[in-house]
């Protein structure tokens, strides 16, 4: 008799893993499956904080997937550009749903990691063994910016070309060579066509491949170390009879399952800003960016892109450019040196001192409230106000060395708690 | 070979070739790193351009383009004159000594005739452009106001022969592009040498 139905999953079964066990002695397919996804454990305890990385990484997909598309339709020339975007918007089939996917992904992106790396500060994940990862974390966060600022130029609208005009003037105020870096970022004596189309390189093809390099390494060092969690525990210092975390549960399939809500979560919000609020009343795409790049002509008032105001209102807040230059890369460069910074030797806050979580709150704040000052008109309160928290954002990391080596901390459990 | 504890051969091909293979790449970029520079063609773009100021009537402000950025050319009232000489006392730089503009306009207008000023509009900030304000004493811009420039960006202010005022973001007075006259109404901008 011919082969039942029985028969014919037998056959596909065997076939495939004997094409598994084929790949296997070629390649460690398997291996890396059990590494990182079956015999990954992670903590038992994880709450919406450890969501966001998750997040970024399906955002990361989301833009490499729409960025793809929109080269297709984009065209990197100062006379082509503005005019492509607005056909893609008009003309390309979809092509509006798939430019505001991308334009919102880039303020989603930037929304999410800040919150990922929030979590880091909450639970101490940068403490040891972690510095690493936190490195990491902070170069994929450099990466980031270079991306969204190479890619804020490419829609050739008026707030493109000036904001890249501050930006870049900002290398000019490097001692001695700033007027020529200035002139061979840009390629031309000011922001031109030339200028657009090495932005568009940057952005389509140089930083992207970091970023994608970076992500990994990033992944690799953490599940060398393994994840932290909100008690701020080591899980691998109690483990069962079979050598496995007792707190621990797989990666796959238990971690994924739950990821999978978190993202569907999150593409709920993401489609209502996408479809009905895309320009975010002109945080997400600013207003004078509708219309095209007038190198003679400056916008009224010239402001970045929210995800990057923090840092501007630090540039503002003294009278000073060179200055004013130097606190804001400094202020970019501090977290890297936060495992460092921080002695206190318990990791999550729950158990730490209220001072700490006073500091931190108050932190949190400082870095919003210097959001808020960066997209405003420069007058002199706003001036003042943004001097202030620029005091407060740095004292958070210059006086953590002092407080948190004799910091009061609760005990700590030896397993998790939730 | 034997082993021994000092710079053994082997360390001598080592270092040799690391030290070959670096000066190498290091060669190998210069193309990439000058390929950034401005091309053949964008020099040739920024050439000196030529401004007839035949029409330019008292009070009036006339945009050029060089290289990409404005040039203001101002023709000067003698009330706007008069204010030069008034506001020493809100500005930096009030006798030019920053190398901001070519010796022939180190003066206190800052031109080569006194009505005609020739400035970039580019704030010596970061670069915007500095909106004309020629009104004296706006609500806006204080009682003290003289009339000049202000840069929307970040509050900067300038007077009438773009000096910076004191208090505000720029550091230095806004840069006299290299000109001279060919003929009475016209101005090159962009170079003050050979015949005219």
């Amino acid at each position: 008799m011919a082969s039942t139905e029985a028969d014919v999953f037998d056959r596909l079964g065997r076939g495939l893993s004997a094409l598994g066990a084929w790949i296997d002695a070629r390649f460690p397919m398997t291996k890396l499956i059990k590494e990182h996804a079956t015999e990954y454990y992670a903590s038992k305890n994880f709450n919406v904080w450890y969501g966001f990385g998750v997040i970024a990484t399906f955002v990361l997909v989301l833009q490499l997937v729409t960025g793809i598309f929109l080269t297709m339709n984009y065209k990197p020339s100062a006379a082509e550009a503005f005019g492509s975007v607005e056909y893609i918007m008009r003309d390309v089939d979809w092509g509006w749903l798939i430019r505001y996917l991308h334009s919102t992904g880039a303020s989603a992106f930037f929304i999410v990691v800040y919150l990922h790396m929030f979590r880091g500060l909450l639970y101490g994940s940068y403490k040891k063994p972690r510095e690493l990862v936190w490195i990491i974390g902070m170069f994929i966060y450099l990466a980031l910016m270079a991306e969204a600022f190479f890619g804020y130029l490419l829609p050739w609208g008026n707030m493109s070309y000036w904001g890249a005009q501050v930006i870049v003037t900002l290398f000019g105020s490097v001692p001695w060579v700033g007027d020529e870096l200035a002139e061979w970022i840009r390629g031309d004596f000011y922001i031109s066509d030339i200028t657009l189309n090495r932005f568009f390189a940057f952005h389509v093809i140089a930083v992207p491949l970091m970023l994608l390099l970076l992500v990994v390494v990033h992944i690799m060092a953490l599940h060398e170390v393994g994840s932290n969690n909100p008690d701020g525990i080591e899980i691998k210092e109690h483990k069962g009879p079979n050598g496995k975390p007792i707190d621990g549960v797989a990666f796959h399939p238990y971690h994924t399952s739950k990821d999978l809500v978190i993202v569907i979560v999150f593409m709920i919000v993401f489609a209502a800003v996408v479809f009905f609020a895309p320009d975010m009343g002109g945080y997400f795409l600013e207003h004078a960016n509708f219309e095209p790049a007038d190198p003679l002509r400056t916008p009224e008032h010239i402001a970045p892109v929210w995800y990057f105001t923090p840092f501007y209102a630090i540039l503002r807040a003294v009278p000073n450019e060179r200055i004013g230059v130097a606190l804001m890369g400094l202020a970019v460069l501090l977290p890297f040196f936060l495992p460092w910074l921080d002695r206190c030797r318990v990791k999550s806050i729950r158990y730490r001192s209220g001072f700490y979580k006073i500091t931190l709150m108050t932190f949190a704040v400082t870095f919003v409230a210097l959001g808020y000052l960066g997209l405003q008109p420069p007058t002199t309160l706003v001036a003042r106000l943004s001097l202030t928290f620029t005091i407060l954002y740095f004292a958070f990391f210059v006086v953590m060395p002092f407080y948190t080596v004799r910091e009061k901390t609760k005990p700590v459990p030896t397993r998790v708690t939730w | 070979m034997a082993e021994s504890g000092g710079f053994t051969r082997r360390h001598f091909l080592t270092v040799a070739t690391v030290v070959t293979g670096g000066a190498g790449a290091i060669a190998a970029a210069v193309p990439f790193v000058a390929s950034f520079k401005p091309s053949a063609r964008a020099q040739a773009l920024g050439a000196p351009v030529t401004v007839d100021i035949s029409k330019l009537e008292l009070g009036a402000l006339l945009r050029v383009e060089w290289r990409g950025r404005v040039v203001y050319v101002l023709h000067r009232t003698p009330a706007m004159l008069a204010t030069l000489g008034k506001d020493a006392a809100l500005l930096r730089d009030p006798t030019s000594k920053e190398d901001q503009q070519p010796g022939y306009a180190q003066n206190e207008h800052r031109s080569i005739r006194p009505e005609v000023l020739v400035v970039e509009g580019v704030c010596t900030h970061f670069g915007c452009a500095p909106a004309p304000r020629f009104e004296v004493a706006p609500a806006d811009l204080g009682p003290e106001w003289p009339g000049g420039f202000f840069c929307p960006c970040h509050g900067s202010k300038f007077d009438l022969a773009g000096r910076v005022f004191t208090g505000v973001p720029a550091p230095l007075n806004l840069p006299v592009p290299a000109h001279r006259y060919i003929n009475d109404n016209t101005i090159l901008i962009g170079s003050d040498t050979g015949n005219s």
